[in-house]
């Protein structure tokens, strides 16, 4: 195996994710007495995990066009309804596959 | 539930030391949400053959990085020059939420050595911190060792589902066809309806929404999704004015 510029860029970007990664769960818990528990911080922090995914995801469900629309709404109305991610990620495809066999 | 009540009286000291059926007790506790682990982490594998990454590098970053949605965006951004500093920010701010989880974790923490916290924290994932709060809340206290546990067996099923997706995913020859290439957005879209937690959720959503789709015609690279998230939540917390203060875990 040669070690090339690509592998030295890959564990970078590794590395660093994974630096941030350690640094937040082991900050997290020291400075657990400092950090700001109510108000709108707190509002702020709660709602993060959930507008990050949706805009991770938005530009891309639209790239997929039309079919990928439907395709992404099955996928929310199955995950909201049976709270099983694997199952709504499994419809969402399964639709994906069978309309991109029959439309196109 | 008076967590205080528990974690202030005195415990005996096996909760800090590394017992080893505290471990195997977590690691059993564990192995439901494993298998969901370890499916989500087949579609991993599959995404990253496409993107170039080897086996060996998939492996480094599940155990250094060890953070699903995390790697997810990480192998999503894959491509060569690899945007280092946008990757990282993302990783940052998906990762957030661990400042919230690492702070629900210090009753269990209470009284632990820096080493100790610093040892056990890197195997916290959301699947394990949410078995283990569980199990506290169920029998008023949980030792750290059953959090170890539950972690190996997390890290376990996440390397054993990535790298069967990635075994997988060399033997496919056109993604297209399987909707491969659209596993990614159905996992996300998936997962950011399991964070739904209702109609105070559609105007920040919306908000973060818009932006992305916007900003991602301006901007070049992945800054929509740091520029969306915090759009979106700026409005969670301006209508967060203090009157529907919830006492909720992260």
């Amino acid at each position: 195996m040669t070690w090339g510029l690509q592998d030295g860029q890959a564990y970078a970007a590794i590395g660093a994710a994974a630096l941030v990664t350690y640094a937040l769960r082991l900050g997290g818990l020291l400075l657990s007495t400092r950090l700001p528990n109510k108000g709108r911080f707190r509002g702020f922090m709660d709602a993060l995990p959930g507008t990050l995914l949706v805009s991770l995801v938005a530009p891309g469900i639209l790239a997929a066009g039309a079919l990928g629309v439907v395709a992404a709404a099955c996928t929310a109305a199955v995950a909201l309804r049976s709270r099983n991610v694997f199952l709504a990620m499994l419809v969402g495809m399964i639709i994906m596959m069978a309309g991109r066999r029959f439309f196109a | 539930m008076t967590p205080e009540l528990s974690t202030r009286s005195q415990r005996p000291s096996g909760l800090y030391s590394a017992r080893l059926d505290h471990v195997a007790a977590g690691f059993t506790a564990n192995l439901p949400v494993a298998a969901s682990v370890a499916a989500y982490g087949s579609v991993l594998g599959v995404l990253a053959v496409q993107k170039g990454i080897t086996w060996v590098q998939l492996l480094v970053m599940n155990l250094s990085v060890f953070a699903g949605s995390a790697q997810f965006v990480l192998v999503d951004m894959w491509v060569p020059p690899l945007p280092i500093a946008e990757m990282t920010l993302a990783v940052l701010a998906i990762n957030l939420r661990y400042l919230l989880i690492g702070a629900s974790l210090e009753p269990v923490f209470r009284g632990a050595s820096f080493w100790h916290k610093a040892t056990r924290m890197h195997l916290v994932a959301d699947e394990n911190w949410a078995v283990t709060m569980a199990a506290r809340r169920r029998n008023g206290s949980v030792s750290t060792g059953f959090l170890l546990g539950g972690g190996l067996c997390v890290v376990t099923a996440w390397c054993m589902g990535t790298l069967s997706g990635h075994l997988l995913g060399a033997a496919v020859d056109d993604p297209a066809v399987y909707a491969l290439d659209f596993a990614f957005v159905a996992v996300f879209t998936a997962l950011a309806m399991s964070l739904w937690r209702g109609r105070m959720d559609l105007i920040p959503w919306v908000a973060a929404a818009g932006t992305a789709l916007v900003v991602e015609r301006l901007l070049p690279g992945k800054w929509y999704i740091i520029c969306g998230a915090l759009v979106g939540s700026f409005c969670a917390a301006c209508r967060h004015d203090g009157k529907s203060e919830e006492e909720t875990g992260p």
